[in-house]
């Protein structure tokens, strides 16, 4: 149990996504202009992201990993090439599967994070969680608890980034650097602070 | 016909920059910078795929429904990158260990799915290619610029050649170790869209607040 508290604190915070990996860095910075879009957007990632990497843990270790087909007697076979094409696969039909459970059952959660899932196909924090799960050989329960921290960490970080541009539309900032500029030195400070925890040992 | 051919080949190298204007494939820029040498393997992965794909999405442009394009353009990207990630794990080895996820995320890259939907959905295979040669080229120039700031600064070389003789080895360069960490790679590109812009002004945005003067009268 410990082990998976101290996992999910470390993909929140020493291995944040978005600020030491810069995954998910476009939609990041293109929809962190209000704080609100910034919430509903983190709370589509973190669903998101805690249904499909578990479920490519399992495409990986059943379907795919060198062996995995000796179950059904073909111990030679080694697919793990590919990888990538079911991946992304696999992240298109869950966010599509999810668009239409929440449509019929929860149509407020899914006019408010309607917009959202589209994008959230095409967001490479998605797939940069599951090919991380699959580098570092997580076992199913751990991939339960990096899947949830490392969506809930990417939303921790567009919301902090979104308060921060809201202030700072109303200061005077010089011409060149207005609006890209200043949000990727922004950022870049926001990756600083995180910096901080890189030297937490918790394992 | 010449001219837009030029036009689609020069245009992303400055004034339509991928990076610093349209936005698009930010992230793997930022990740593979702290070297020159991953980010030239990067760039050369990269330009692949997007010439090569926004050929193969203009060939069979008029042939895809719009309903089903984005799965289609997805899966034609996708093993683009496979046989890119293969090749390189068959030569380049280390190359690939050191990119780690970062050559599968391709598939992600804004650029690539945003060129194939944005150009070469409409446009012949001819001007396609050029345009995902010169996207896929002004993306290396931005790459390879903060990787040679990156490295150079960072650890005194350039490929792995010494450059600045280190402190440590008796020279007199002591290396910014912040270079090599993840916020440097944010502050190289902001600072590199301040001096783009402030050279191409047309480039700036407008500011959403204006702080208004006050009136003369009211001045004390």
């Amino acid at each position: 149990m410990t082990d998976y508290v101290s996992l999910f604190i470390e993909t929140v915070f020493v291995e944040n996504l978005a600020l030491s990996f810069f995954l998910g860095i476009c939609t990041f910075l293109a929809v962190s202009k209000t704080v609100e879009t910034a919430v509903g957007l983190g709370i589509a990632v973190v669903v998101v992201q805690t249904i499909t990497v578990p479920v490519n843990n399992l495409i990986y270790s059943y379907l795919l990993r060198d062996g995995a087909w000796t179950w059904a007697g073909w111990p030679e076979i080694d697919l793990s090439f590919l990888g990538l094409i079911s991946y992304i696969g696999v992240i298109a039909a869950m966010v599509q599967i999810l668009e239409m459970i929440l449509d019929r059952y929860f149509p407020a959660l899914h006019r408010a994070l309607g917009i959202f899932l589209p994008l959230v196909t095409v967001n490479c924090a998605i797939l940069g969680g599951s090919l991380f799960m699959v580098e570092r050989n997580y076992a199913f329960g751990e991939s339960v608890v990096y899947g949830l921290g490392s969506g809930f960490g990417w939303a921790i970080a567009v919301c902090a980034l979104a308060g921060i541009r809201e202030k700072l539309k109303y200061s005077d900032i010089p011409d060149g650097l207005q609006g890209l500029g200043i949000t990727f030195i922004v950022v870049g400070l926001m990756s600083l602070g995180f910096m901080a925890f890189s030297g937490i040992q918790l394992r | 016909m010449a001219h837009d051919a030029r036009k689609a080949l020069i245009d992303p190298l400055v004034n339509n920059n991928p990076i610093t204007l349209q936005i698009l494939g930010i992230c793997s820029a930022l990740a593979v910078t702290t070297t020159l040498a991953t980010s030239l393997v990067m760039c050369l992965a990269l330009t692949a795929v997007l010439t090569l794909s926004n050929a193969a999405i203009s060939l069979i442009r008029h042939h895809l429904s719009r309903s089903i394009r984005i799965i289609v353009q997805i899966t034609i990207i996708a093993s683009l990158v496979i046989v890119v990630d293969q090749v390189l794990k068959a030569y380049a080895y280390g190359m690939s260990k050191q990119l780690s996820v970062f050559v599968g995320l391709i598939v992600t890259n804004c650029i690539v799915l945003g060129r194939a939907e944005a150009f070469a959905s409409k446009n012949n295979v001819g001007l396609s290619i050029l345009d995902g040669l010169g996207n896929g080229l002004g993306y290396s120039l931005v790459l390879i610029f903060v990787g040679t700031i990156r490295e150079l600064f960072g650890s005194g070389t350039l490929l792995g050649v010494q450059i600045l003789p280190l402190v440590t080895d008796g020279g007199w360069y002591k290396p910014i170790a912040l270079m090599l960490l993840p916020p440097s790679a944010f502050f190289i590109i902001g600072f590199l869209i301040w001096g783009l812009r402030t050279w191409k002004t047309e480039q700036v945005e407008k500011p959403e607040y204006q702080i208004q003067p006050t009136p003369v009268g009211e001045r004390r």
